[in-house]
């Protein structure tokens, strides 16, 4: 359909750093073009794709076309910047109002179905799916999310479970096995963790995101190759609050099958384990910000004295960077924090950490700050 | 994440920490476990002990101590000096032969292995027909004589261990010369005894196990002559003169031979059964030892009448109408006796017995009447009751260390006051910087206070807390108790005693404060003890108290074991610790934790129902204070009430029969210190797979508040600090639990005249709990120069510099799995450290320890020493909390050498690598004990056996000077040892100036 582009028109654009953007709400189109090494911030860009839609007073959300073909959000810096450098050469917006935008074809856990997703993209102008009539996403909390689908290989899955406030126990078990991975020097026998086991009605079953025989091969992004079991354990609990697993599914066939693979540009092949340790270690971890791991870390309590009521969470004045948090970060980020300041009602643990963090230099990411501007070496950053 | 965690690569940094750390296993302390052979030269005055896990100890002089380990983990059988050398030869029970030699290298010996050899018979020989019976070294330093299963006696020369088939006594050969009536009983006897003639080193006996005894004539190749016994022969000895020979027998007879030229003796000059008539069991080794004054000593092993005492190991002296069997605690694994060491003298005048045990080694002085036993300088049992916990104090003054020392030697009258006899080699290592004390808590409710503070560990005092209570066994009745005409006369010897009469008398936490010399003591029943230093020996009331730590929570039932019954009205104590409070918690659970804090005169103590404090001045229980949540049945029901318990308790003993599986192949040489196994954990888990279990699976569950044992009180620390505003300081009290609860309360400690007076009070100000719920191993306030505080009367002692009060100080919560410091008074986190999300190892472990750099006299800094459950030491900083080192150091199946460890507070460390033995470890460059010993080089040409009257003095003049030579050596031995090892020519005529010496 769309995807046919002329290459003199496209190849007129690529040398230069602008990029060429088609906008596309309802039937309309709009073209403009960004720099794709400063393309701002995503809340200018929002202004900007408002109003050359002539949209205002209108809520949208925002959805690009990656290399794949797959929608994907933009709704905050990071993925509006990532959108922007990906794009090849053409980067595709779709605007949807956001009282009709299906709120399945974005957000956490819904991107095995992504493909349908596209299609009825797609044919949106011709014909509209009935929906059901749900809340917006802020309504709710979430459970579990599969994340970082774009820098891992389709063969793994990492999968976020937020116990925080959740009553449902975590609910799984882990074992030992052995797995086969491809080597230099051919097949090869290494031990590797599984689950073993799912509690029924637990929330590890409940996402349907995990499954007993899936192999284990980071918890929080640690990798688990070389850990015992009891480690492996131990991990898992101490992280239990905000728990990532990065596993490889023992069913490989829900995974998502990218359409173009040809112009693969991560260079991520499908056998499991040799391709992905060769990932240099910063790609893996790229979207493993500190502020993720620390965002819905839950506070200690501390209790004044004998004489007040035992569990009253001894309440603080929000620190100051909370504030000034709140434009740059995500949706889901704004989530979190509203939870964890819901949930434990005081959060002066970490929240240095997360005002600092939040200024990470990113280097796909053209913030403010000069590159490198905040150092891990802070005295105060140790985590 | 790991961004963050990256090392900041400060050159400067690195630097500076290879200045303060470094990690060195240094010595083992205690008594080797599951010994094998003995082994003694007495031209070096070394003693060497082998044992069932492949390693070889040599001791000499306290301090001069050498460890080797085979490469094999093989059981060490026979270990054999090679006389006048500073070599010894190993048999392991694999039938190899392995030669080690002390070589000097930088001034100091070490024990190093040469060589190996098997012994390899014609093609087609049964196995039997090599396997090694006896090792002869012959005097001639080049030979060894090796006995074998088959009767044939085979020669290899050393070094290299050529063997020399053409000298092979093969029992063929020996067969012709016997007489007919002879021959027929030598049908597959093994060789059971070799020794070399003591005058004439051209003869050899040889003893098989049939009873036929023959001296073999090394140059003609023929018998001399032949003794044929009735009875099964066990072991030769052959008297100094060379013309008596006493042989010992398997029913329990020894009988003495005539050795004159003619060649069969068909009867003994004299036999007899020194314990018969009724059935006896072997003596399995005799030693025929003359005297100046006429009368000779037998010593023998064994021998005792079987139905009354086969149980009992026994080893009998026989000396001028004087008899004494010494009846030892465990199996005697072999005995010595040390005598004269030159060859020529006309007497062996022997002064000492050394009797190596399963479980200790034994030293009796023969020279004094009643042969008192001798008090070893090293080779202590540590467990001769099991060992229950550890405490180690550094620094101790002086005036402290000499009353314990007074009182300690008060306990000692009844040891022989002989020098130790065993003095080989020079101890080079400087003095001791500080003296150390560790305590060790054990099973019978004592505690021992040991020297720690160079490489031999030595006892000081013993403690025994079990007078203050009402036992089943009267103390007063005495084993030991018999008659003068006892026969037979067996006396009791060694310390070894591993049943407790009381499990609850165990000792749980020891709290010593080295100014004051009060001491709190804690055990199994839930029984806090309050002791005081007395240099005078006492009789007076213990002053008791309950601490119902229950309080108000009804319907719970204790069904664990009752409290001890004190004794009421006065007890006699003599002179040293001694005790005048007794707290007894209700209900009587473990102390699981311990403070006191000697300037406020208070004793804090934990179960697991929660915590009390106790004002030892007034003798007055200050405040209880229950941990327990509700839904915690199990913490109140008592150790062995329920199913799940039991479970744990079946797993324990589990543990305990992997361990004792495993403790045989722990001295395995491990990779370089300082690498993280990787490999071995996934050899581990091959392991596993290859034995094809069913899967162990674990659960993935966040802790709730809901599980057991969150009550259980793990920490307690006394601070002067901010607690309630950052105006004023006062007295606190700090508790941490296993839920991950820190209780923080605030004291009003009555001024010094007003002490007695006023009470001392206790009002809750903090309470924080941890959201992760791990449990609290450690709580520290750090001052305002982030310095932690010093302990109580430190200042006052002027031994430190006296805590900044006016910044603002931090409190550092170390759970299981974090490390937190948090602002005071107001707490508010400040920083973390998160050991188990990142590595998945969590903290067992934790101290202070100031760390000195070797190259600035004056520079330290404080950290904390962190033992993980993975065996791992991390050095993490203060206050930054940022990972400075790690080492592998203890293997993590190894639960029990884990859950032993201290650190003192200068970065060194013990654990228990057996129930018996400590190792020390150090993680700091500054303060290292080591053996660093010297014992005199094997420089052939003017070595010679010492000549008469050459005491332990002479022998150590000579280590002295080869000492003072060192420098001159160390510059040409490497050359030296080539030439040795490569040149035969050299070799020859070493041999020839040897032969010459000797001729």
């Amino acid at each position: 359909m769309n995807r046919s582009f002329h290459k003199s028109q496209t190849l007129r654009f690529y040398d230069c750093s602008a990029v060429e953007v088609k906008s596309k709400f309802g039937a309309e189109f709009r073209r403009f073009s960004l720099d794709r090494h400063k393309p701002g911030k995503f809340e200018d860009f929002y202004q900007l794709v408002v109003h050359t839609h002539h949209l205002s007073n209108t809520e949208v959300t925002i959805g690009y076309a990656d290399v794949y073909g797959d929608l994907l959000p933009i709704n905050n810096d990071d993925n509006f910047c990532k959108a922007v450098s990906s794009a090849n050469p053409l980067l595709r917006v779709f605007i949807q109002k956001r009282e009709e935008a299906d709120h399945y074809s974005f957000g956490a856990g819904t991107l095995s179905r992504k493909k349908k997703v596209l299609v009825t993209l797609r044919d949106e102008g011709l014909r509209r799916r009935a929906h059901l009539d749900i809340g917006l996403p802020h309504d709710f909390r979430p459970v579990s999310s599969i994340i970082d689908v774009d820098i891992l290989p389709e063969t793994h899955r990492r999968v976020r479970l937020y116990r925080h406030g959740c009553e449902k126990p975590l609910g799984f078990y882990i074992r030992d096995g052995t797995s086969v991975r491809v080597t230099p020097h051919g097949l090869e026998k290494v031990p590797g963790i599984f689950i073993s086991r799912m509690v029924p009605g637990g929330l590890a079953e409940s996402t349907g995101l995990l499954a007993v025989n899936d192999e284990v091969l980071e918890v929080n992004g640690i990798e688990v190759a070389g850990k015992t079991l009891d480690q492996v354990t131990d991990m898992m609990i101490a992280n239990s609050h905000n728990l990532i697993v990065t596993v490889k599914p023992t069913n490989q066939r829900n995974n998502i099958v990218r359409s173009s693979r040809t112009s693969g540009s991560s260079g991520q092949s499908t056998d499991s384990a040799a391709s992905y340790h060769s990932l240099p270690a910063p790609h893996v971890l790229q979207n493993f910000h500190p502020d993720e791991m620390e965002s819905d870390e839950e506070a200690d309590i501390v209790i004044e004295g004998a004489l007040g009521p035992p569990h009253i969470p001894k309440t603080q004045a929000a620190p100051p960077g909370s504030l000034s948090r709140a434009n740059g970060t995500s949706l889901a980020h704004r989530l979190h924090r509203d939870l964890a300041l819901h949930g434990s009602g005081r959060e002066g643990n970490g929240s240095i950490h997360r005002l600092l963090s939040s200024l990470k230099p990113d280097p796909r990411q053209s913030l403010v700050l000069p590159q490198g501007g905040v150092e891990e070496h802070g005295p105060a950053i140790t985590l | 994440m790991r961004r963050f965690l990256r090392p900041g690569h400060d050159p400067a940094r690195e630097r500076l920490k290879r200045d303060l750390f470094q990690f060195n296993k240094t010595v083992e302390h205690g008594f080797p476990h599951q010994p094998s052979a003995l082994g003694y030269s007495p031209s070096l005055r070394i003693l060497a002990i082998g044992t069932r896990s492949g390693a070889v100890k040599l001791y000499g002089a306290p301090g001069v101590e050498f460890m080797g380990l085979h490469r094999e983990s093989n059981a060490v059988m026979q270990i054999h000096f090679l006389p006048g050398q500073c070599q010894l030869v190993t048999l392991l029970d694999d039938n190899s032969l392995h030669l080690w030699s002390l070589k000097v290298k930088g001034g100091v010996s070490e024990l190093q292995e040469e060589e190996s050899f098997t012994l390899r018979g014609p093609p087609g020989a049964a196995p039997s027909a090599t396997q090694i019976t006896v090792v002869l070294p012959h005097s001639s330093r080049e030979l060894l004589y090796l006995g074998t299963e088959s009767g044939n006696v085979f020669v290899v020369q050393l070094p290299g261990f050529h063997t020399l088939e053409d000298r092979t006594i093969s029992s063929d050969a020996v067969l012709q010369w016997l007489p007919e009536e002879a021959r027929h009983r030598r049908v597959f006897e093994m060789v059971e005894a070799l020794q070399e003639h003591p005058r004439d080193p051209n003869q050899i006996l040889i003893g098989y196990s049939r009873g036929l005894v023959v001296i073999w004539d090394l140059q003609s190749r023929r018998v001399r002559c032949h003794f044929l016994s009735s009875q099964q022969l066990e072991n030769v000895s052959w008297q100094r003169d060379g013309c008596l020979i006493v042989t010992c027998h398997s029913d329990g007879s020894h009988c003495q031979w005539a050795v004159s030229s003619e060649p069969q003796q068909s009867k003994p000059l004299r036999s007899s059964i020194p314990y018969g008539p009724f059935p006896c069991k072997a003596i399995t080794k005799i030693f025929w030892l003359t005297t100046k004054q006429g009368m000779p000593f037998t010593i023998f092993q064994g021998g005792m009448p079987r139905a009354s005492y086969g149980d009992r190991h026994c080893i009998s002296v026989v000396h001028n109408n004087q008899q004494t069997a010494f009846d030892f605690t465990s199996r005697v694994i072999d005995f010595t006796v040390l005598a004269e060491a030159d060859p020529a003298a006309a007497f062996d005048d022997p002064y000492a017995l050394v009797v190596l045990a399963e479980e200790e080694l034994v030293v009796i002085d023969l020279q004094t009447a009643g042969w008192p036993v001798v008090q070893p300088p090293y080779l202590a049992s540590l467990h001769c009751s099991a060992i229950t916990c550890s405490h180690h104090i550094s620094n101790i003054p002086l005036k402290l260390w000499e009353r314990v020392a007074a009182a300690g030697s008060l306990q000692n009258v009844h040891f022989s006051s002989m020098e130790w006899p065993i003095n080989g080699g020079t101890s080079l290592a400087p003095p001791p910087p500080q003296r150390d004390l560790l305590l060790t808590g054990h099973e019978d409710g004592t505690v021992r206070f040991w020297d720690a503070s160079g490489v031999c560990l030595r006892l000081l005092y013993k403690l025994s807390t079990v007078r203050v209570f009402l036992t089943d066994t009267d103390p007063s009745e005495n084993l030991h108790t018999q008659g003068e005409d006892e026969w037979p006369p067996l006396r009791k010897v060694g310390s070894f005693d591993p049943y407790s009469d009381d499990p609850r008398l165990g000792i749980q936490k020891i709290f010593l404060c080295k100014y004051s010399g009060y001491l709190a003591v804690a055990g199994t029943a839930g029984q806090v003890l309050v002791l005081e230093l007395n240099d005078e020996a006492a009789e007076h009331a213990v002053e008791q108290v309950e601490a119902d730590l229950l309080q108000d929570q009804e319907g719970y039932r204790w069904k664990g074991h009752e409290r001890l019954a004190a004794r009421a009205g006065p007890v006699s104590f003599e002179p040293g610790f001694q005790p005048f409070a007794l707290v007894q918690c209700q209900p009587p659970a473990v102390v699981t934790s311990l403070a006191l804090h000697s300037e406020w005169r208070l004793v804090a103590f934990g179960t697991s129902h929660g915590f009390g404090l106790f004002d030892h001045q007034q003798r007055r229980q200050v405040l209880v204070r229950c941990t327990l949540h509700p839904s915690d049945q199990l913490a109140l029901e008592g150790p062995l009430s329920r199913v799940k318990s039991l479970k744990k308790s079946l797993r324990q003993s589990f543990r305990r029969m992997r361990r004792s599986r495993v403790s045989s192949r722990k001295r395995r040489p491990v990779g370089p210190p300082g690498e993280v196994q990787v490999a071995s954990a996934k050899v581990e888990r091959t392991g596993l797979q290859n034995m094809e279990l069913a899967p162990v699976q674990r659960k993935i569950e966040a802790r709730s508040a809901e599980d057991s044992f969150t009550g259980f009180v793990r920490t307690l620390y006394f601070a002067d600090t901010y607690l309630r505003d950052s105006s004023r300081h006062c007295p606190s009290l700090w508790a941490g639990t296993n839920g991950g609860t820190v209780y923080a309360f605030s004291l009003r400690v009555p001024p010094a005249e007003r002490r007695m007076d006023e009470p001392v009070r206790a009002e809750q100000a903090k309470e924080i709990q941890l959201m992760h719920r791990a449990p609290v191993v450690g709580i520290l306030v750090l001052d305002g120069r982030s310095v932690p505080l010093p302990e109580p009367l430190e200042v006052a002692h002027d031994l430190s510099k006296s805590p900044d009060m006016q910044g603002s100080h931090q409190l550092l919560v170390v759970s299981e799995e974090q490390f937190k410091v948090f602002t005071l008074p107001k707490v508010s986190a400040k920083l973390k450290l998160k050991l188990t999300a990142l590595e998945g190892s969590r903290v067992r472990r934790v101290g202070v320890a100031h760390f000195g750099s070797c190259r600035a006299e004056d520079y330290g800094e404080h950290h904390l020493a962190v033992l993980t459950n993975l065996g791992d030491i991390q050095v993490v900083s203060l206050p930054l909390l940022k990972p400075q080192v790690r080492y592998s150091c203890i293997r993590r199946e190894d639960v029990s050498g884990i859950a032993s460890c201290v650190f003192t507070k200068y970065g060194q460390g013990f654990y228990l690598i057996s129930p018996s033995e400590f190792e020390r470890f150090s993680l700091s460059t500054k303060w290292l004990v080591e053996p660093r010993c010297l014992v005199g080089s094997a420089k052939p040409k003017n070595h010679t056996r010492p000549s008469n009257g050459t005491g332990p003095e002479k022998a150590l003049a000579r280590a002295r000077n080869s000492g003072n030579q060192s420098d001159g050596e160390e510059s040409c031995s490497p050359v030296m040892e080539k030439a040795l090892l490569s040149d035969a020519r050299v070799l020859k005529e070493i041999q020839s100036t040897l032969e010459g010496d000797r001729g």
